[in-house]
């Protein structure tokens, strides 16, 4: 009683008891069929699962979804329900609150309610999965296109299910009437029962259902992204990669630095302000400084800070020669190039090492 | 002035509160329908919507909607309510519905249609406003509806109310913050936004309960304390 503006609804009354058994036959095996495969992969997570999820459905058909326009529209959640659950998820979540709807709240109708579980739950949740599967494709789960793919699920859902009931209710009136040619349930033949039913999906139900499942996909994609992965099962899900073989990339590029060390040599003159206080003394090296530094004047005695710090630290391989053991300069740079990037090299994996140790403990 | 989408989703959820309120009352109230055993009441309820479903007379259809009306007022329920619950919702639906067939195809068709709505809705909320919910499930579970099925039924019956508790506070919430008139756009993502919000919460929900009811021995498999064949199912 509560919102029987829903055309999607149907109420008793309307349907013969002959397309109500009908109906019900049709949802039966689905409804099997759901319960075996939820039973088979989530356990014993089915009964709190789907009863709170049928719930949560049952408060947002609840819900006021504002419009284009102002106005204000009832959406079911089909579309939500497959995204979320999959499929047979969405057929048991929305039969049940269906259900809960019919015998609890007299909303919906008792015997209809097979057609209207057919309907929404079964086909509208089939299509939408469908849909939201074939649009979304691979995409990431922050990708717009799961939002769109959502929106059109929605949309898509809701009008297979108006087209349903719209079918049910046309064929009422050839199948059920009296010897007058009367008709005794629902009234109107298919070419007035279907664009009577479609217009209000395609131009408003359709519309707050696609604004619902857009915006709650939108949502969960910032809010929860997990809860959108189990209808993208491929997606983001490339198994982790440690180790070695993480830094894959980074191994290429170093191997391709060494490559390229042999460049280093077409340099001419010394890296500028790279000097050292004897570079200040000989004329040869104060001219390369005075020309690289736009011919500014050269101060005449290095500076005294320097020559304090000069003799701190001597470098074991100055100038890139280890000019103890190898004379080529040549050779001594290939050798430098080599030690100093074995030294890093063994300095970062001694750190990494480290560092996996305490996270270990 | 124009209610808010805000405010009109917090008048829903309302209703079914008052609805639920009300129909816990008149349950433990003593009158004709509340003194029958629920299996005879779900099967009974069942029959005369099928009756009136299978009828093709108006005169039977109107007998059935005038002994629903009798029990309803032998059970205490007031008839105002009914009226605003399922009459007038009925009237407004399924009225238009009737209305252009009464003029263009034919006033008994029209009459039917009407009268079966009317009456069916009636019979429907007689049952729901006058038993409880867990009588419901039992008289189900004596008619071997599975135990899977019934259980389920049972929890989502609860959760709905604890759903709808958090489904406010996240509306009144959100009317409190809001002041003047959203653009559209920014309307149609705090809807989206509330619908996702209560859906994760829901989802955690389901996986607390569940934990809950493995701690309590939980393997899958429904056990029922009470055997519906024993004892009413009152």
């Amino acid at each position: 009683m509560l919102r029987h503006a829903i055309f999607v609804h149907i109420p008793d009354g309307y349907l013969s008891p002959a397309t109500c058994a009908t109906a019900y036959g049709a949802a039966a095996p689905f409804w099997y069929v759901a319960l075996q495969r939820l039973k088979h992969s989530i356990h014993t997570r089915t009964i709190p699962l789907i009863s709170v999820f049928a719930a949560f459905s049952f408060i947002v058909m609840m819900f006021n979804l504002p419009l284009p326009g102002g106005t204000t529209g009832h959406a079911i959640g089909i579309a939500v329900a497959a995204i979320v659950l999959g499929p047979w998820g969405a057929i048991l979540a929305l039969s049940i609150a269906l259900a809960v709807q019919a015998l609890f709240f007299g909303d919906g109708g008792i015997t209809a309610l097979g057609a209207n579980c057919f309907n929404m739950a079964i086909a509208g949740s089939l299509v939408g999965y469908g849909v939201y599967r074939a649009i979304a494709g691979g995409s990431a789960i922050s990708s717009r296109r799961r939002v769109i793919a959502a929106g059109a699920a929605g949309y898509i859902s809701i009008n297979v299910a108006a087209i349903l009931a719209a079918i049910e209710l046309g064929v009422q009136p050839a199948l059920y009437h009296d010897a007058a040619g009367i008709p005794l349930y629902a009234p109107y033949p298919l070419k007035v029962a279907l664009p009577a039913m479609m217009i209000g999906h395609l131009a408003v139900a359709g519309i707050a259902e696609m604004i619902l499942a857009a915006g709650v996909v939108a949502y969960l994609q910032s809010a929860e992204p997990e809860l959108l992965r189990a209808t993208a099962p491929h997606v983001d899900k490339a198994p982790e990669v440690r180790g070695w073989r993480a830094a894959k990339p980074l191994w290429a590029a170093l191997a391709m630095l060494l490559i390229l060390t042999p460049l280093g040599m077409l340099a001419s003159g010394a890296g500028w302000g790279e000097w050292a206080s004897a570079d200040f003394a000989g004329p040869d090296s104060r001219a390369k400084i005075e020309a690289a530094s736009g011919n500014s004047p050269l101060p005449s005695s290095p500076p005294v800070g320097l020559q304090r710090l000069a003799n701190l630290w001597s470098p074991p391989l100055a100038h890139y020669v280890p000019q103890a053991w190898v004379h080529s300069p040549k050779t001594g740079y290939f050798c430098s190039a080599a030690i100093g990037t074995g030294v890093i090299m063994l300095a970062a994996l001694a750190t990494g090492a480290l560092f996996r140790t305490r996270a270990k403990s | 002035m124009r209610r808010t989408f805000i405010e009109r989703t917090l008048d829903g959820l309302a209703s079914i509160s008052d609805f639920a309120a009300r129909a816990d009352q008149l349950a433990i109230e003593r009158g004709a329908m509340q003194s029958i055993d629920a299996r005879i009441k779900v099967a009974g309820t069942l029959a005369l919507i099928v009756t009136a479903a299978l009828s093709t007379r108006f005169d039977v259809v109107a007998a059935i909607f005038v002994t629903a009306l009798a029990l309803a007022i032998a059970s205490h329920v007031p008839i105002l309510k009914l009226a605003t619950w399922v009459w007038l919702p009925v009237t407004a639906f399924s009225g238009a519905i009737a209305l252009p067939a009464f003029f263009w195809i034919s006033q008994r068709s029209a009459e039917m249609l009407f009268a079966r709505a009317e009456t069916s809705a009636t019979l429907g909320a007689l049952l729901a406003l006058t038993t409880p919910w867990p009588s419901v499930l039992k008289a189900l579970r004596w008619f071997k509806v599975p135990a899977v099925v019934v259980a389920i039924l049972a929890m989502t019956y609860r959760y709905i109310f604890v759903i709808l508790e958090t489904a406010r506070d996240t509306f009144i919430a959100r009317k409190s913050r809001t002041v003047g008139a959203l653009p559209a756009r920014e309307r149609r993502r705090i809807a989206g936004a509330a619908a996702g919000t209560l859906m994760s919460r829901s989802i955690h929900l389901a996986g607390q309960v569940h934990l809950a009811m493995q701690s309590r021995g939980f393997r899958g498999e429904i056990r029922m304390l009470h055997d519906p064949r024993r004892g009413t199912a009152r």
